[in-house]
């Protein structure tokens, strides 16, 4: 996509021409798989929490756990082009998230809800 | 020689925005450094209600049913999953939506961007009925923000994310107004990719409520 300014400093040509940037953002064919394959996962978390022994099983919560996991992150790389963007807008969104991420799992930790058995 | 570098990108970029320090629009740096902002907003919210999660002592629940000892009444598991199934594909729908309105403003189709900006704001603003929806049934039904700790977590989180929707079809509305009555360049698209970037993040943080509160039981 010609609109976004994914580069600080551009690489040059022999003679010391600015040489184009390499935008290649994604196409209609492709946000077409993709929202292919969240409707796909959605579907198929819905259908894991109608199977009840499968939802008394450890793996149930991982499970859901991973497929959210899944369709956020193919949001992030191809809805929000931060596959193709610059490593700042990058940083600026997984820093944050991380962080946010290590806050809930410390506070499920604080207040019991997660244990480590030594 | 960097100022050159930049100048000439931006002359190769359509001229959008005049140079800056790190080559990048400052409007969309601005607008992921509040996503990240956003991250930690409902961060919060999530670890409140997971912290909150199983330890209301009345009823009624998210995925139990609850028989009221002080009069015998029988309350139903509380959440609808089918219909949240349809509200979260509807949103998932609406960011399909989104990023071909932004791909039309890019290519200067100015008849596609305006019909899937429409559908965007349209499918978010079913996702918003579907909530309403499920509010409206839900305290019919004996769960209100006061009712115990499921209720008063459970309303804040979605009701701030319906509040972060609601903001975003208001953005996409607006967008649409500004492209029928004059249109968006190319050069402008930096506006609807701004917006685009808000609307999928909603998205996501939705992707992460539909499974944390709905689907773990």
């Amino acid at each position: 996509m010609a609109a976004d300014h994914s580069h600080a400093t551009l690489p040059h040509d022999a003679e010391g021409n600015v040489s184009p940037p390499h935008h290649t953002h994604p196409d209609w064919g492709t946000y077409k798989w993709v929202a292919l394959i969240l409707t796909l996962i959605t579907g198929l978390e819905v259908w894991i929490y109608y199977i009840p022994s499968f939802t008394r099983t450890n793996l149930f919560v991982p499970t859901l756990l991973i497929l959210s996991a899944i369709k956020f992150t193919i949001v992030v790389m191809f809805y929000m082009h931060l596959k193709y963007d610059a490593k700042l807008f990058r940083a600026l969104f997984v820093g944050p998230l991380t962080l946010a991420a290590f806050t809930i799992v410390g506070l499920l930790f604080l207040f019991g809800h997660l244990k480590i058995n030594f | 020689m960097a100022t050159a570098a930049i100048d000439a990108h931006d002359a190769h970029m359509g001229g959008e925005h005049p140079p800056t320090s790190t080559g990048l629009n400052n409007t969309k740096v601005a607008i992921w450094a509040f996503i990240g902002s956003e991250c930690f907003f409902f961060a919060s919210l999530i670890s409140t209600y997971l912290i909150y999660r199983g330890r209301s002592p009345v009823g009624p629940f998210p995925h139990d049913v609850w028989k009221d000892p002080a009069t015998g009444h029988v309350f139903k598991a509380i959440l609808n999953i089918p219909v949240t199934s349809v509200s979260t594909f509807v949103l998932l729908m609406s960011s399909l939506a989104m990023v071909l309105a932004h791909s039309a403003v890019v290519r200067g189709d100015r008849r596609s961007s305006k019909i899937w900006l429409a559908s965007t704001a349209i499918l978010g603003a079913t996702f918003l009925g579907f909530q309403a929806y499920e509010f409206t049934s839900f305290v019919h039904e004996g769960l209100t923000i006061h009712t115990n700790l499921f209720g008063s977590s459970f309303f804040i989180l979605t009701g701030f994310h319906g509040a972060h929707v609601t903001a975003g079809v208001i953005w996409l509305v607006t967008l649409l107004f500004i492209d029928i009555k004059r249109g968006f360049t190319p050069d402008e698209a930096i506006n609807v990719d701004v917006c685009a970037l808000y609307w999928h993040f909603v998205d996501v943080v939705w992707i992460a409520i539909f499974t944390l509160v709905y689907l773990i039981k």
